[in-house]
């Protein structure tokens, strides 16, 4: 059971990129402040406020969320994964990757809620059409580029993953 | 290996793809406060009194009014009549009145809601017709911040000649700029160290000059330090200035870092959009479709101070007659005043309205004249020696025909016309095809880059690596790869030996403002003359060879720094030769280069729903050398998805001056899901005097897409519909459909 200190905080106990973290924040408080503000993981961006852009993107138990519409308590017990979780080490992610090659960041604001929904969706859809990539990166916004460069992003990851994935074994 | 022209991995692009770039917001101060703005309920009035209640520990808050400004209270930029805080009058809704701020932002905002200004109103203008038959004298003698008048030939006379006369009205709405990321500054101040501001802008050195003026400081007590932007398209031009000035009279206040970060709806409520207008026009021409005459009146309303409109006004006027040959011309203009917030920079900067109105009143002229939209074109289009509005020679090479005829290879357009025109007898979605053919100038209007004299300056260091020193502001755009591409290209150096200095006054010489498509045809035509100059140098001294290896290159380096001291060398710009304008009569040379282009839309209206669907995008465009191929296709397909954002979706709701949409749930722009495929050609055709052939390019897909979609929805439904935003609703009443 959560109890809320004399100062209305909570404890909440949920497990970042891997790690254990516990921090002190009020219950209604957003899973976006506690990101950037508890944890000064300040890569997940605020946009809007309101659920619309997606720059607040994060993973909670694998689900695509925006983070400034889900009150921290909720994120008791839950599994988050940031952007700053989505390479390994120095290795970037396969999307990271080709959204560097492909254009897919101009200004970089929207980028790291770009890359979780691209990442999200290419763990739903290893292979998505060009149907399936826009409605998976709708509820992201972009201003700078046009989306194109984006959907090419994508498109590349998925060619790299597939390269990279041992050959099938023949039966 | 050559590095101009090639896709070179963005010097940014790791920091961005991790989540590692520092925005403004995401930076922290010791001992910070935030702060916030107390803002106008009104649209005019005096302001008559200002109480502080509710249950708020008051004697904890730093409080600034205007009477606390310890220079001048205006926002320094071209006309001093926008003050940083209103002190007896205001002028506009959400205008800014008092400062607040503490160190619990929860607190703060409590604080802020139990401010309460009384205002007593004044009467208020909202449009720019009200302002236009001055309804209302609410600025200087007449409502007119600036006017213009543009004469070629004799229009007057044409009249009588003419086989038909065409008139025509256009109108274009305010549009948002909806950078992903809100305007913020933080800023640390005090009399005695002065002023340091860092902040997301497009122009370190004009929120220098407005912080001058602010605080009446020498030039060295003020540092203005941009951090990672998360997209400007000129929204973030000129409101910089005013947020950073705020943040740092707080700051002076109480000796205490400031915050000042907006959230999506005060940004959306406060700062500039782009300016409405109305163009009517009225056109002379022959029996066989040769353009005549033109007389054009370009109005646009720049809110309720002058902010940037005269220059907005500007290059609205002078793209308002469009790649044409006309004889006689007349473009008549101004910006008048309004009781809304100032309108301001938004890519494009006027020529989008007065370009839409034109290629939209072609459509007119070539239908009432019995010919096909591109054929009255072909008959009027500039060519190589001709001259435009401003009877500038059109020195280099343009092929507008050819531009038409690829574009229209490129999406079949007339096969696909005659195909919709047979279905659209029976569908009920009818679908059409449409076209626009626009130039846009690059770099400042007319005298506008002598005036700045830009500098850019370039440093080596003793390992060989080159340091670019530059206020060009990096936004999304690419500027940081594009010098270092220009740099190396140059010197013939990896493109990895050169790094790009962030922007900050206490370092970096002014390289002006990064606006008006200016950043690699002018500045980057400097940092390739500023690098050569390094080069240069060092061939003087006699430590390098005219050919040498990146290694010789390094080892002469570090022998000269050794020798001499610091290895460095500035550039200072200079006019390309023959370049003449009369600021006077406007008239001359208004551009060093343009651009050039035709864009092509396919459209589907459903005449159940009545919405429409672009379906298909071809932007066909001729911008000198493309120097980074993938760059400069993201700048296109960014602004032509822009263009349909301001075309079908983007709908600023009024009520009284004030924005009342102003969040992203209802001012909508287009999704992942809404556009259509955006597929960019380029021409190349190097200009002489652009770095390795470049010119601009970051405005001019704002100008294409609008007059091309409602081109096209005049072919899908006969009808034709002269303003955007178009949303369903004007589409149901121009068809006449049932509205139930």
């Amino acid at each position: 059971m959560i109890v809320a200190d004399t100062s209305g905080k909570v404890e909440i106990n949920l497990i970042v990129n891997h790690e254990p973290r516990t921090v002190s924040v009020y219950p209604m408080a957003r899973l976006l402040d506690l990101i950037r503000e508890e944890l000064r993981l300040t890569g997940t961006k605020e946009g809007c406020g309101e659920g619309e852009c997606g720059a607040c993107s994060v993973l909670l138990d694998g689900v695509l969320v925006n983070s400034c519409l889900v009150p921290a308590i909720q994120a008791e017990g839950t599994s988050i994964k940031t952007i700053e979780g989505i390479a390994t080490g120095e290795q970037l992610h396969a999307v990271q990757q080709a959204f560097i090659t492909c254009g897919g960041a101009q200004c970089g604001i929207c980028t790291p809620g770009m890359v979780i929904a691209a990442v999200n969706l290419l763990e739903r859809i290893p292979e998505p059409s060009q149907a399936e990539i826009r409605t998976g990166l709708a509820g992201n916004l972009c201003r700078c580029t046009g989306y194109m460069k984006i959907f090419e992003s994508v498109v590349r990851a998925c060619q790299d993953n597939k390269q990279n994935m041992p050959a099938p074994v023949g039966g | 290996m050559e590095i101009v022209g090639h896709p070179v991995p963005r010097k940014e692009g790791r920091d961005k793809v991790t989540g590692q770039a520092r925005y403004i917001d995401d930076l922290h101060f010791p001992e910070m406060l935030y702060g916030t703005t107390i803002r106008s309920t009104v649209a005019r009035g005096r302001i008559t009194n200002i109480t502080f209640g509710g249950d708020i520990p008051w004697d904890e808050f730093v409080v600034v009014r205007a009477g606390d400004i310890p220079g001048e209270n205006c926002v320094a930029l071209i006309l001093f009549d926008q003050p940083y805080l209103a002190g007896e009058f205001v002028n506009h809704p959400e205008e800014p009145i008092l400062l607040l701020a503490h160190s619990d932002k929860y607190l703060l905002e409590e604080a802020r809601r139990h401010v309460k200004v009384e205002i007593e109103a004044l009467p208020a203008i909202f449009s720019l017709e009200d302002s236009d038959n001055k309804k209302e004298i609410i600025w200087g003698e007449d409502n007119v911040f600036k006017a213009y008048t543009v004469e070629k030939g004799n229009v007057d006379e044409v009249w009588a000649k003419a086989d038909l006369i065409v008139e025509g009205e256009y109108h274009t709405g305010a549009q948002e700029q909806l950078y992903i990321e809100n305007n913020g500054v933080i800023a640390i101040a005090s009399p005695e160290d002065g002023v340091t501001v860092w902040g997301s802008m497009q122009c370190p050195y004009y929120v220098h000059k407005a912080l001058l003026k602010l605080f009446g400081l020498l030039e060295d007590k003020v540092r203005v330090v941009q951090v990672e932007t998360g997209g400007g398209f000129g929204g973030k031009e000129e409101y910089p200035s005013m947020i950073a000035g705020h943040a740092a009279l707080l700051s002076w206040k109480s000796g205490r870092p400031v915050k000042i970060v907006y959230d999506r709806a005060e940004d959306m409520v406060a700062t500039t959009k782009r300016h409405p207008s109305r163009t009517r026009h009225r056109t002379a021409v022959s029996r066989d479709g040769k353009l005549l005459g033109m007389e054009i009146d370009f109005v646009v309303d720049g809110g309720a101070y002058a902010t940037l409109s005269a220059v907005v006004l500007s290059r609205g006027t002078i793209h308002a007659a469009g790649p044409y040959v006309c004889p006689n011309v007349r473009i008549r203009s101004r910006a008048v005043a309004t009781n809304v917030p100032p309108h301001g920079a938004f890519r494009g900067f006027g020529a989008p309205q007065s370009i839409f109105a034109l290629e939209r009143h072609l459509n007119k002229v070539a239908r009432e004249l019995g010919l096909t939209p591109e054929e009255l074109r072909r008959r009027n289009f500039i060519h190589q020696g001709e001259t435009t509005a401003t009877s500038q020679v059109i020195n280099e090479k343009v092929e507008m025909e050819a531009l038409l005829n690829r574009a229209f290879e490129l999406t079949d357009y007339e096969a696909k016309q005659k195909r919709f025109a047979e279905s659209n007898k029976t569908s009920r979605t009818k679908k059409g095809m449409g076209f626009a053919s626009f130039m846009h100038g690059a770099g400042f209007t007319g005298s506008g880059e002598k005036y700045l004299e830009s500098v850019v300056g370039a440093e080596a260091t003793s390992e060989g690596r080159i340091i670019i020193l530059a206020a060009s502001t990096e936004i999304g755009q690419g500027t940081n790869t594009v010098f270092a591409q220009i740099a190396a290209e140059a010197l013939k150096l990896d493109y990895d030996s050169i790094e790009v200095a962030k922007p900050d006054t206490g370092n970096v010489p002014n390289s002006g403002p990064t606006v008006a498509s200016r950043t690699t045809m002018i500045v980057g035509r400097l940092v390739e003359s500023a690098v050569l100059g390094l080069k240069q140098t060092l061939v003087k001294s006699g430590i390098l060879k005219e050919e040498y290896s990146s290694d010789e290159f390094s080892l002469a380096c570090r022998s000269y720094i050794e020798q001499h001291g610091p290895l460095n060398s500035f550039s200072k710009y200079k006019a390309p030769p023959g370049i003449n304008w009369d600021d006077e009569k406007y008239e001359g040379d208004a551009y060093g280069a343009y651009a050039w282009a035709v864009y092509v839309a396919e459209v589907s209206v459903d005449t159940t729903t009545y919405e429409v669907r672009v379906d298909d995008f071809v932007a066909l465009q001729e911008v000198g050398k493309v120097i980074h191929p993938i760059l400069a296709a993201g700048q296109i397909e960014g602004g032509v998805a822009q263009g349909i954002g301001y075309t079908l979706f983007e709908k600023v709701v009024w009520n009284d001056g004030r924005m009342m949409n102003n969040q992203m749930t209802n001012y909508i722009m287009p999704t992942a899901a809404d556009i259509p495929p955006i597929r960019v050609f380029f021409e190349e055709n190097p200009y002489a005097y652009g770095p390795a052939g470049a010119k601009g390019i970051g405005e001019l897909p704002m100008d294409g897409a609008a007059p091309a979609i409602l081109n096209a929805i005049e072919h899908a439904t006969g009808v034709a519909i002269n303003h955007i935003p178009l949303m369903p609703e004007s589409i149901i009443e121009a068809l006449g459909g049932d509205r139930g």
